[in-house]
């Protein structure tokens, strides 16, 4: 545990050396994030005001503001902790120097995770923040204790979730090897996230529960700030997500087994 | 003489194409949002027909079809030319090509463009789908559809010029794709994509028609849906060309510019 937490030290920091050799890119990237805040922001102005004047139903405005704040939240963590590495890993089975990670003596899922961090998205945070905010302000009312602590949980989860599946993504690398852009599909499959669960019916809601749990990650810690959160959901939600994190750390295993190496 | 190469290219381009065609297949997975904008504006239009301008009723069948035609244009017109520009300036190897009695544009352009048939060939079935379940959504004028290949012509070239002004900036600047994540931002909010324009308020409608991306994207697919009347789409289509000309001019001064300063680092 302690060589653990030593490792993850020295690719923090080397994590941020990067950062600051990059100084302007740091300054571009800060604006650009602006630009994807607004821009999940902006529809629902226009679906609850603008000409339509209708909206989700179920959902106020200040209620979509907060799973829309979530999923901002979310964002941030993947873009800055777990989208990065990925694309690092990826290129590393591409290219065939995934060898040498294998080689380190050191648990190899803990070596790619930690791979790389991308700190400036941690103005993503900043971002939700703000949202939350306006959302709170709108409805007139903050959140309670309980809705606070089960929200921070049924978050955790969901960077667990969504760890889970980049984990998997990283597994498939290993047989169809030109799939470096899945990354790009793991992306844009959770925008979908940025809507309340209402908006996904039929067969779409069992797949956004179940199988992509995307309503778990944004809808339930939203519910739960909105104090509408059923027991029966959060426990639920804990357990499929030690099971989905238990099942992706033996898809790694087993996938790892059966990894040839591409280069040499 | 490089018109004679062209047919090779595009050979060469769809050979690449059909090779890494699951590569393709999950690029166009990746461009599912209209799909799930079309779930969020169903689910409220279930409910009760959205209001439009002009007092146009939407109900969940208008945005199905409109969706839809978003999903397939989006396919038509997309080009990458400014990544492919920007690692062959990073790698040096732009040299091999500028070596060649053929401009490299000509190549990005061949090699964007053949890939046209297999992302026509996936987009198919959805189309099908379209005019076989939401026909009362699409265009019943044929001078629409006259109309709609010029307006995909232009809608490509917008991107492709963009592409190419982008991946000229990387013979000066270190950042270039920066351009091409912020072009990509805006272009969410103001070309249609991820909300009808017409239910921007009346103001910001305006803006978004000074502005590009409303012609790559809004403009071919209000021609399949037959949204836009036919003067108004002439008009439209106007302001679409004046596009093209001008980012043409401004790719044309980048690449020019930025050629000059080329120094092949790397092999």
């Amino acid at each position: 545990m302690r060589r653990a937490w030593e490792l993850l030290k020295v690719q923090l920091k080397a994590s941020a050396l990067l950062a600051l050799q990059y100084r302007l890119d740091f300054a571009l990237d800060l604006v650009i994030g602006l630009f994807w805040t607004v821009s999940a922001v902006l529809p629902l102005f226009i679906v609850y005001g603008g000409t339509a004047k209708q909206g989700v139903p179920g959902w106020a405005f200040g209620e979509t503001l907060v799973v829309v704040a979530c999923f901002i939240t979310l964002q941030a963590v993947i873009d800055g902790a777990i989208s990065p590495s990925l694309t690092s890993v990826l290129d590393h089975v591409r290219k065939g120097t995934f060898d040498f990670v294998l080689l380190k003596p050191h648990d190899a899922q803990l070596l790619v995770s930690t791979a790389r961090f991308q700190f400036w998205r941690a103005a993503g945070l900043v971002h939700a923040a703000i949202v939350f905010g306006l959302a709170f302000r709108e409805l007139g009312r903050g959140p309670t204790t309980t809705g606070v602590v089960t929200a921070a949980v049924l978050l955790l989860m969901a960077t667990a979730l969504l760890y889970s599946l980049w984990l998997l993504i990283v597994s498939v690398s290993f047989f169809a090897v030109k799939v470096d852009n899945l990354s790009n599909l793991f992306a844009s499959l959770f925008d979908a996230a940025r809507w309340p669960k209402t908006v996904f019916r039929g067969v779409f809601r069992v797949v956004f529960t179940f199988v992509i749990p995307l309503v778990v990650m944004t809808t339930f810690p939203a519910e739960a700030l909105l104090g509408r959160l059923s027991w029966a959901s959060l426990l639920g939600a804990i357990a499929g997500t030690l099971a989905f994190v238990l099942a992706a750390r033996l898809v790694w295993l087993l996938s790892l087994r059966r990894y040839t190496s591409a280069g040499g | 003489m490089s018109v004679r190469a062209i047919p090779t290219l595009l050979k060469v381009g769809f050979a690449e194409a059909a090779a890494y065609r699951a590569e393709m297949v999950v690029w166009v997975l990746s461009t599912t949002m209209p799909l799930v904008m079309m779930l969020l504006w169903t689910s409220i239009a279930e409910v009760s027909p959205v209001q439009g301008a002009a007092g146009a009723q939407w109900g969940s069948s208008a945005f199905v079809g409109y969706f839809l035609c978003v999903f397939i244009v989006r396919q038509l017109v997309s080009a990458w030319a400014a990544w492919e520009i920007n690692y062959e300036v990073r790698q040096g190897t732009l040299a091999l090509r500028l070596l060649r009695p053929l401009h490299p544009l000509i190549h990005y352009a061949c090699s964007n463009l053949a890939y046209l048939p297999l992302r026509t060939l996936v987009t198919l079935p959805v189309a099908i789908f379209l005019v076989v379940t939401h026909r009362e959504a699409l265009s019943g004028d044929w001078r629409h559809w006259l109309l709609f290949p010029v307006a995909v012509l232009g809608a490509w070239l917008i991107n492709f010029l963009v592409n190419v002004s982008a991946g000229a900036l990387a013979f000066t600047v270190e950042s270039s794709l920066r351009v091409m994540d912020l072009w990509l931002a805006l272009f969410f909010v103001f070309s249609g994509y991820l909300v009808p324009l017409e239910f921007f308020p009346a103001w910001l409608r305006e803006v978004a028609d000074w502005l590009p991306w409303r012609y790559v994207l809004a403009l071919p697919v209000e021609l399949m849906t037959g949204r836009a009347p036919f003067e108004v789409a002439l008009g439209l289509l106007a302001r679409q060309l004046a596009w093209v000309l001008g980012l043409g001019t401004v790719a044309a001064v980048l690449w020019g510019r930025g050629v000059t300063k080329f120094q092949a680092f790397g092999g």
